[in-house]
This record gives C-alpha cells, sequence and structure tokens, in this order.
C-alpha cells in the first residue's frame, strides 16, 4: 500500500484500481510519486489499460501485458510532448536525437496527461537545477486539481454532474407540476367519486322493476304505480345527480390539467433559456419546437381527458365488482373472468406501443426541422432552384413517420378489437351461466337483467381503459422528451456560491486558456491580459478561433482548460446573467427580434426611457435612418430584421450595446458584412461605444482596428504576436503578412484609392 | 503505379518528412483523408505542420507499397474511430446513457449525450459521437446480433 506519508502523494489523485501494488514494487526506496496518468489505449490503438508515473527522479511507465516498468530517468535532454487528435491524446518523450516513447490515451484524460506534462516539466527543471521547485497553486480542487478560487468551494471544473441518465417514470414526475393544484385535484377526485357512485344507482333500481314489477305483471298481478314512479324517479334522479357532478368535475380537472401544461411549457422554455450555446449547438430548431409545442400539449391532452376517464373506470370498475359480488357471488366471479386476460394483453401490448410512440415523435421532430431548416433558408432554396430537393426532404420524412406509425397502428388496431371481442365473448359466458342459474332458481331474472346491464358497462369502460394504454405511452413518452430538456444541466453551470460582481474595472485576464469543440481543439495556451479601459484588436485568418476566444470571454461555453478571470476573479464563480450584463456584445450578423425599432435597441434594458433610446440611436448613427422609415421608432422590423439592410441592422445592434453601457465591448466582425461607406458610418459609431470600455474588437478588415491599444495575432488556436500596428509591422511576421495580403487585395479593388484608408491614418499620427 | 511527384520518409521522431519536387523540405507531415467516412481511399491531403496542404494523394491503392505502408501507418496513428461490434448492455433509454460496447478496437464504454449525437451514414451505417467528442462507427446495423439491434433501435 502507498501511503500518504510515506511517499508524500498530497495532491495527486488516488491511484486507478489494480495499479497500486504493482506501482509499489516499482518505486525505489524514498522514491516520491508526483503525478500519475492511467493511459487506456495501446500503440495501435487498440483499449488497453497502462499507467505512466511520474517521481521525482523519473518516469515510469508500463502497459497491462508487460513484465514490467520501462523508465527514464530525468535528464535535461529529455521533453515530453504532447498533442491531441480525433479523440485521441498522445504524449511522447524525445531526447535530443529521437524519439524514445508514445503513450495513447482518449480525449477525456487529456487534463490529468496536461498535468502530468507540466509535473514533468517541473521535476525536470528541479533535477537539473537541483533547486526545489515552488508550489504555484494554493488551493487546488481534491479531485481533478483543477486551481480554486477563493471563495470557491465547488471546483467548477469538475464538480457539475451532467451524467445522471433521468429516471424513465417520467408521468411521475408530473407530480411535481401538479403540487400547486393539490386543492382543486382534490375536489375533482371526490367528485369523481361521488358522480361515478350516482350512475351506479340506475342498474341497480333494474332489479327491483324486473323483480317487484314487470315479472309479477306477466304472473298476472296489475302494476304498482307508486313503486313504478318511484323507481322512474329514482332513474332520472340519478341521471341528472351524475350528469351534473359529471359537469362540475370535468371543468375542475380541465381547468387544472391546462394549467399544468402551461406551466410544464413555461417551465421548459424557461429552462431551455438558460442552457448554453453548446446545447443548441447540438440541437435542431424544430425538434426543440416541438418538444416544447406539442408534447406539452399532449400531456395536457393526457391529464384533462385520459386521466379522468380513466380514474372514472377504475372507480366504476371497483364499486360494479363489490355490487356484483354482493348480489352473487357466483355470477360476478364468471363476470370478471375476462380481466386477467386484458391485464396480460395491455401488457404485452405496453411496451411495443411506447417504442412506437417514441420513434414516432422522433420523426414528428423530423419533419419539423425540415420546416425548421427550410423556411428560413427559403432565400438560398430559391436561388439555388432546389424546391423539389427540399419537397423531397419533406416527403422521406413523411414517408418515415407514415411507416412507423403504421407499425403502432397495426398493433393498436388488432388490440382494440380484441378486447371487444373479449368483452362479447365475456358477456355470452354470463348469459349462458346465468340463464342456467336462473333455471335452476339460484337468482331472479332481475338479477340477471342488473348484471348484464351492470357488465356491458363495465366492459365497455374496459374497452375505453385500454385506450389508456396507448394515451399514457404517448403522454409519457412526451413527459421524457420534456425532462430531457429539463434535465439538461447549463455546460455553463451556475456557481453554487455566485460571488457578487461589484464595481467591475473591466480587467479581463485569459490564463492558460485551452477550448475544444467536442475532440476539436481550438484553442491552445491562450494568455492575454487586457487592462481596464484598453483596446485589443484580435486579428487572425478565419478560423483561427478568435469568435471561439470571445465566446469563452462572454461565457457562452466554459474553457476546456486554464482560466479567465475578470478583476481577477474567475468568471466562472460570478452569477451568469450577472457577468453578461457587463459586456456588450455586437456581432458580424446582427439579430433583430420581432418587434419595433425601439424594442429591439432596448433589448438589453426594456426600462430605458425613449430618450435614452434616442440617445444611443443617435450615437450609434441610426437615429436619422430610423427618423426615415414610415413609423419611425415604432416601426415593426420583422423577423430577422427584414426590411432593414444590413448596416441598418448593424447600426440598431450598436445602439443597443451603447444602451447597456457596458464595462467590457465585443465587437465580433462587426463590420465585415457591410460596404466601406457604411463602414465608415459605423465606424464612427463604434469609436463612440469603444470610449473608456474594456473593448476586444474582431476585424477582418485591419483598417477598422487603427483606435487598438495593443493588436493579438492568433493563428490556429495560438497567439503567436501581441504588440501595436507599427511594433508588428517591424516585426514581419504574422500581422506583416496578414496586413500585406490585405493591401494587395485593396490595391486590385478598383472602388478603393490605391491607399488603405488606414494606412493614411497611420501617416497622418506620425506627422 | 503513378509515382507521385514528392517523397516521404520518417525521421527519428516519428515525424514524416515530405521533400517536394523543387526539392523543398516539409517535416511533420500528417496526412488526412478527404472522405473518411464516404471514401476512405479516395483523396488523401498531407498537410504540413502549418495546415498547409504540402501533397495529394489521388488514389490511395495507386501508391508504391513503400510510400503506402508509410502513409498507412501514419493514418493509423491518427485515426480512431472504434467500429463497434455488439452493444453489451445500456445504462438507460434515456439519455444521456452509459453504453458499454465490443469494439474492434476492444471492450469500451461510451457516453451518448443526445439521441441527435447518432448521425446516420448512408442506408444502414451510424456514426455516434460519444461526450468526449470519439466519434464510434457502426458499419452496418443489419450485421449486429438481434441483442444489439434491439437496443439500438431504441435510440433510433
Ligand atoms: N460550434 C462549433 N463546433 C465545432 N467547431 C467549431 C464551432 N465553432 C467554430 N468551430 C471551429 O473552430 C475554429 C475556430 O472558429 P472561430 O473561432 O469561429 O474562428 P474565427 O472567428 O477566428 O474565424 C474553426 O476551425 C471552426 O471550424
Ligand atoms: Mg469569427
Amino acid at each position: 500500500m502507498i501511503s500518504n506519508t510515506s511517499n508524500g502523494l498530497g495532491q495527486i489523485p488516488p491511484l486507478p484500481e489494480g495499479w497500486q501494488a504493482e506501482l509499489e514494487a516499482g518505486l525505489g526506496a524514498q522514491e516520491r510519486l508526483q503525478v500519475c496518468l492511467e493511459t487506456d489505449l495501446d500503440a495501435g490503438l487498440h483499449y488497453c489499460s497502462g499507467l505512466l508515473a511520474l517521481t521525482d527522479r523519473r518516469l515510469l511507465a508500463r502497459q497491462s501485458g508487460e513484465p514490467a516498468w520501462r523508465d527514464w530517468a530525468f535528464r535535461p535532454e529529455l521533453s515530453l510532448v504532447h498533442h491531441d487528435h480525433a479523440g485521441v491524446g498522445t504524449l511522447e518523450l524525445h531526447d535530443e536525437a529521437r524519439r524514445l516513447a508514445t503513450w495513447r490515451y482518449t480525449i477525456g484524460r487529456n487534463p490529468a496527461a496536461l498535468r502530468l506534462v507540466h509535473a514533468f516539466e517541473r521535476q525536470r527543471v528541479r533535477h537539473i537545477s537541483g533547486q526545489a521547485i515552488e508550489r504555484l497553486e494554493a488551493d487546488l480542487c481534491p479531485k481533478c486539481s483543477a486551481p480554486l478560487e477563493a471563495g470557491q468551494e465547488e471546483c467548477p471544473v469538475c464538480s457539475p454532474e451532467t451524467h445522471a441518465p433521468p429516471s424513465t417514470r417520467a408521468l411521475l414526475r408530473l407530480g411535481r407540476f401538479a403540487r400547486p393544484y393539490r386543492w382543486p385535484l382534490f375536489w375533482g377526485f371526490v367528485l369523481t367519486l361521488v358522480s361515478t357512485a350516482a350512475a351506479m344507482v340506475p342498474p341497480y333500481l333494474i332489479m327491483p322493476l324486473m323483480d317487484d314489477v314487470l315479472i309479477p305483471y306477466q304472473n298476472g298481478k296489475p302494476i304498482d304505480t307508486g313503486l313504478v314512479s318511484l323507481l322512474l324517479g329514482g332513474l332520472l334522479g340519478a341521471a341528472v345527480l351524475a350528469w351534473g357532478l359529471g359537469w362540475v368535475k370535468t371543468y375542475i380537472l380541465s381547468l387544472v390539467a391546462e394549467h399544468i401544461g402551461s406551466d410544464l411549457r413555461t417551465t421548459t422554455f424557461e429552462h431551455l433559456m438558460q442552457l448554453s450555446l453548446e446545447y443548441y449547438g447540438g440541437k435542431r430548431t424544430g425538434d426543440l419546437m416541438t418538444r416544447i409545442g406539442s408534447e406539452s400539449d399532449r400531456i395536457c391532452q393526457f391529464l384533462s381527458v385520459h386521466v379522468i376517464d380513466f380514474a372514472t373506470d377504475v372507480l366504476m370498475i371497483a364499486m360494479t365488482a363489490v355490487i356484483l359480488l354482493s348480489v352473487d357471488p357466483w355470477l360476478a366471479l364468471v363476470t370478471l373472468l375476462p380481466l386477467p386476460f386484458i391485464a396480460w394483453m395491455i401488457q404485452l401490448v405496453r411496451n411495443r406501443l411506447r417504442i412506437g410512440f417514441e420513434k414516432a415523435d422522433r420523426i414528428w421532430s423530423e419533419i419539423s426541422n425540415v420546416l425548421a431548416d427550410t423556411i428560413p433558408g427559403i432565400r438560398v432554396v430559391k436561388a439555388f432552384a432546389q424546391e423539389g430537393r427540399e419537397t423531397q426532404r419533406f416527403h422521406a420524412a413523411n414517408a418515415i413517420n407514415l411507416t412507423v406509425n403504421d407499425r403502432v397502428n397495426r398493433i393498436w388496431s388488432l388490440f382494440s378489437p380484441t378486447i371487444t371481442l373479449l368483452t362479447e365473448i365475456g358477456l355470452l359466458v354470463v348469459w349462458g351461466f346465468g340463464i342456467w342459474q336462473v333455471s335452476r332458481n339460484q337468482i331472479t331474472v332481475g338479477v340477471l337483467t342488473a348484471f348484464i346491464a351492470y357488465i356491458s358497462r363495465f366492459y365497455t369502460r374496459l374497452d375505453s381503459m385500454s385506450r389508456i394504454v396507448s394515451a399514457t405511452q404517448r403522454a409519457a413518452t412526451g413527459a421524457k422528451r420534456l425532462f430531457d430538456i429539463l434535465d439538461h444541466v447549463s455546460s455553463v453551470p451556475e456557481p453554487i456560491k455566485p460571488v457578487r460582481l461589484e464595481q467591475v474595472q473591466g480587467r479581463i485576464e485569459v490564463r492558460d486558456v485551452g477550448f475544444r469543440y467536442g475532440n476539436r481543439s481550438v484553442l491552445r495556451g491562450v494568455d492575454l491580459t487586457v487592462e481596464p479601459g484598453e483596446m485589443i484588436g484580435l486579428v487572425g485568418h478565419s478560423g483561427s478561433g478568435k469568435t471561439t476566444l470571445v465566446n469563452l470571454i462572454c461565457r457562452f461555453y466554459d474553457v476546456t482548460e486554464g482560466a479567465i478571470r475578470l478583476d481577477g476573479i474567475d468568471i466562472r464563480s460570478f452569477a451568469v446573467a450577472d457577468y453578461r450584463r457587463n459586456i456588450g456584445l455586437v456581432l458580424q450578423e446582427p439579430f433583430l427580434f420581432f418587434g419595433t425599432v425601439a424594442d429591439n435597441i432596448a433589448y438589453g434594458k426594456p426600462e430605458a426611457s425613449r430618450q435614452q433610446i434616442v440617445a444611443a440611436a443617435r450615437a450609434a448613427h441610426a437615429h436619422e435612418f430610423v427618423l426615415r422609415l414610415p413609423q419611425g421608432y415604432d416601426s415593426l422590423v420583422g423577423e430577422r430584421g427584414q426590411g432593414l439592410s444590413g448596416g441598418e441592422r448593424q447600426r440598431i445592434s450598436i445602439a443597443r450595446a451603447l444602451l447597456i453601457d457596458p464595462h467590457m465591448l465585443i465587437l465580433d466582425e462587426a463590420t465585415s458584412s457591410v460596404d466601406t461607406e457604411t463602414e465608415k458610418e459605423i465606424q464612427t459609431a463604434l469609436d463612440n461605444l469603444v470610449r473608456g470600455r474594456t473593448t476586444i474588437a474582431i476585424a477582418h478588415r485591419l483598417s477598422t482596428l487603427r483606435r487598438a491599444d495593443r493588436l493579438v495575432v492568433l493563428d490556429r488556436g495560438r497567439i503567436v504576436e501581441v504588440g501595436n500596428h507599427d511594433e508588428l509591422m517591424a516585426r514581419e511576421g504574422a500581422y506583416y503578412r496578414l496586413y500585406q495580403a490585405q493591401a494587395r487585395n485593396i490595391d486590385v479593388d478598383l472602388d478603393e484609392t490605391t491607399e488603405p484608408a488606414w494606412k493614411v491614418e497611420h501617416k497622418a499620427k506620425e506627422e | 503505379m503513378q509515382a507521385p511527384d514528392f517523397q516521404l520518409k520518417r525521421n527519428n521522431f516519428g515525424r514524416l518528412v515530405l521533400t517536394a519536387a523543387d526539392g523543398t523540405i516539409c517535416e511533420g507531415i500528417y496526412p488526412v483523408r478527404a472522405f473518411p467516412i464516404a471514401a476512405p481511399g479516395e483523396g488523401i491531403a498531407l498537410l504540413g505542420p502549418d495546415g498547409h496542404e504540402a501533397g495529394w494523394i489521388e488514389r490511395l491503392e495507386l501508391l508504391p507499397a513503400a510510400l503506402r505502408q508509410l502513409v498507412e501507418d501514419e493514418l493509423a496513428q491518427r485515426e480512431f474511430m472504434p467500429e463497434i461490434l455488439r452493444i453489451r448492455e445500456v445504462s438507460s433509454f434515456a439519455t444521456p446513457s452509459t453504453w458499454k460496447i465490443d469494439t474492434d478496437r476492444g471492450e469500451a464504454a461510451l457516453l451518448l449525450g443526445g439521441e441527435e449525437d447518432i448521425r446516420r451514414l448512408g442506408k444502414s451505417g451510424l456514426l455516434i459521437e460519444d461526450s468526449h467528442g470519439i466519434h464510434f462507427l457502426v458499419r452496418d446495423i443489419n450485421r449486429l446480433d438481434r441483442a444489439s439491434r434491439r437496443l439500438l433501435d431504441r435510440f433510433l
């Protein structure tokens, strides 16, 4: 056993199962284990467990199946190289002349591998220089040894356990939504009970009607008018009572169901709004729309119609059973005979139906997806004359829908008539057995008639009860799909104890940040500090990770490695909305919501006064063109801002960012989609916006960044150069090449002056 | 057989080194299939460490044997797309769901984040992306055994 004390394991995570004994045997006396990494792939990329351990003297490695440890003592020439690709991470040990060894693991172990690489580097340096290494991080998460901020109890990296599968008892979980309505529900239930009981009365009255009135009359006795009117009155009274109670009960319960359905819808939408961009990245619009729209409606239907019916049915069956048993136990037993059969059949069919319905729902989503794809993209569809192909796609989705539903219907269509058949047979048996009993004078004709009356109701109820199978399954799938959304924990989790954001200065520190979309590593080792009020220009080829970096700073995604801090505090420890409130974002493609211009400007600050809105629009140079619209600020801008030009939309979105008066401003290619003339106007608008705020501006046209204090050049996910324009030009590096390429393009462009505008600017500055 | 206009060899660090027709040398070459799923043997790009294309192979099988071996070895080092042969069990039919599977690279577990991470490939193939972004391939659903098919069917 390797104990913490004897080996100074301190911060390292517990050793993987099965490796402890072997590692202990491999270590020398006084040798202290630093970090280890359990690899799960071999050189040929087959799954295979292995261990890579770093001690204060050497690196040890062994794969399961290998007889002994291989080891490399620290030498100055050794280096451990890390890279990853397509979900596989690789560590290579090099010396000055060659590669000594390679280890591979799946990407889930990457953080551990990076820790190993860092520890290796530290140990190597220590070994060479002979100095003790200083401890870098004070607080480390005990589980994943990510650094913890002061005031952070939960580790932001590993604490959110997002991977617990949701419980499948989805329908029961609707109880959470029913709780606020428990009193109406209770009264509804009482009413159901009473109205069902009232409905049980009429068949009971058939008995005296037969035995005391009709049969004696056939045998020659006169009809007792008093008794008849009493009985008929009873029949009418019971019917009216059942009607009245049924009415009230149905109303109350439907109302409750409608409320529950609407709560469900709103809650789901509310939750959806909280989810991170990562969630939206993986989902299709149509699918989400169906889930929230029709699934909640289906559940509502189920609650308002089927559950009530079902409860009534169950009550009725129970009451009937009791009455029948009390009148004549033998006949009652025969009557109840088909019940177990039916129960068995229901069980049989249930699972198949559920699977079928799940599939049908998914296909339904697919159909909506086609719609959600084509309608917004209609210009492209038409431009490329692909209407036929889209119709084909829609057709195909519909065809699958048909097949899936066909399968469900086949099961279902057999099921329902079978129940009817069973009930008919049941009736037959009762008739036969009843007549036999009558003939032996065990029961009266009245009793038999009453039985028949009861059980024909009873069996019709069974039939309708069997329908609940399908309704329940449908609702359960619906509920499951809704809870799929509700159970999804945002990958940008809210901290448990959020740090209050007060007095933002706007100092942004990006510390050794790595980020990947899925298995694609997009940013690596990005380090950047933006001082309060500073303007940073982020440049680089398209695809170099500029937007990604900005997304991380906005916390649309959380970093995979490293940390981003605002005024020295990890942004993961702020409440997300609180944090974002301090960021103004202007995107390349401004999104306008359906509403008036004023609404759109005030989107981030609905309580803004009209004066503020106009002031923001003025500053954004949007005021004048807004006034030219037919209804000024009250003009409606359509879905996605149709009816406005790109530059106009952009200026509205700038006004939107101006209005919230953010401490940090992020401009992501804010002027890329407009012509140079409009760009100039927007540029002046932006200059207003930038003043006095920490700004990160991404621009394709380098001229846009003339006011930037520093330019940061990104290349394939790394920062390659930092400096102001002149420094970077003098260095003749990546920025120089970018600039040259652009200058050449501009020269070719006939509309432009031979010298790019900002070059003139710089000359002007120099003078 | 068509001889390419470049030379490729492996250095001591295990990196591929390409010598182009004009004599320029590029170290750290890695091959990338242009259509890894639709046409794995066609169109293989040789990219330099800066991500720029240094060479292009039209068809792998037309290469001289030694060169082809080199490229294939390197591809084998880089490509990780285990093929699912059998699904032993799934933790739940609702996602996220953990699957215990047998692949052509040994036993493994995958965590399926949502049904939309299953992508259809052609008529009967599937590409399943697990929560870490590793892709698992099902070449042909119909060739899986019945139990696996039934489990899989619940997610389609
Ligand atoms: N949601 C996403 N999922 C997967 N990859 C993405 C996603 N967004 C961007 N990428 C990839 O990340 C890289 C960087 O993208 P981005 O940050 O948008 O570049 P830039 O803004 O510099 O043009 C690109 O290669 C892009 O393909
Ligand atoms: Mg971008």
